[in-house]
């Protein structure tokens, strides 16, 4: 899985390309929670653009980063989530805790 | 033997083999005409099983899983994940959404994605001797044609 990092006026950009399961999902929050911790960002934005499948090991990526992002007074956005991603984040109510906005 | 398609393939738990058996079962289902959704389903609960067989099983050594699937009638897949690990001591409370004894990168909704995703889940458990997770599904969309 790949996760390309952009650090732009206070907002850290994943961007993550690949399939979202707990083989890939350790690595992932690692490489993302070093990166919040270097940065320390008012805003993250995940960027799930190039992720056409998760089961539930994204929605421990998404609420690990949520809270790491609270943690600092910061916030998290998370962008373009394809049809399969946003069926498993909403059939875990993960909405209630961090928007996601879904590829039309 | 009876005339009915099927397939059974064993693999160590290997992280790596999640990727694995859910597109093998993924293919084996596509023989059904599924949709896009319906894919995604199977896909979905398989590696929640998978990875259920690879983390709770397994704590602590590679063991063996296995992935059998068939299609017991004309629109139905049957998709069985059996390890012979640990056990489940206690079913009902592993099932429970939010439980989980797999740490903070797990989200313990992985029966719950099993469960919503398919049309029955059945799960089977002796400590010591292993879990074998059952699971159906009706593909619609063919149905339909």
């Amino acid at each position: 899985m790949s996760v390309q990092t952009n650090f732009e006026n206070g907002e850290l950009r994943f961007s993550l390309g690949g399939e979202l399961d707990h083989h890939s999902a350790r690595d992932v929050m690692r490489k993302i929670a070093d990166e919040i911790d270097r940065r320390l960002p008012g805003k993250c934005v995940l960027d799930l653009a190039g992720v056409g499948f998760t089961d539930s090991s994204g929605i421990a990526v998404l609420l690990r980063t949520h809270k790491h992002m609270r943690e600092l007074g910061g916030s998290l956005s998370v962008e373009n989530v394809h049809a399969q991603p946003a069926k498993v984040f909403r059939a875990a109510n993960v909405g209630k805790m961090v928007a996601f906005q879904e590829v039309r | 033997m009876k005339s009915e398609n099927y397939i059974k393939v064993e693999f160590p738990s290997m992280s790596a083999n999640e990727a694995f058996a859910r597109n093998v079962a993924a293919i084996f289902a596509a023989r059904l005409d599924p949709t896009l959704d319906e894919v995604g389903d199977i896909k979905t609960a398989v590696s929640e099983a998978v990875t259920n067989s690879i983390v709770h099983a397994y704590p602590s050594e590679l063991g063996r899983i296995q992935l059998r699937c068939r299609l017991p009638e004309h629109n139905l897949v049957e998709i069985v994940v059996r390890d012979w690990g640990v056990g489940i001591a206690d079913v009902p409370q592993a099932m429970e959404p939010m439980f989980t004894t797999g740490g903070e990168d797990r989200s313990g909704m992985g029966f719950s994605m099993m469960e919503g995703f398919m049309d029955s889940l059945k799960v089977r458990s002796s400590p010591g001797k292993g879990t074998t997770v059952t699971m159906k599904k009706r593909i619609l969309s063919k149905a339909r044609k």
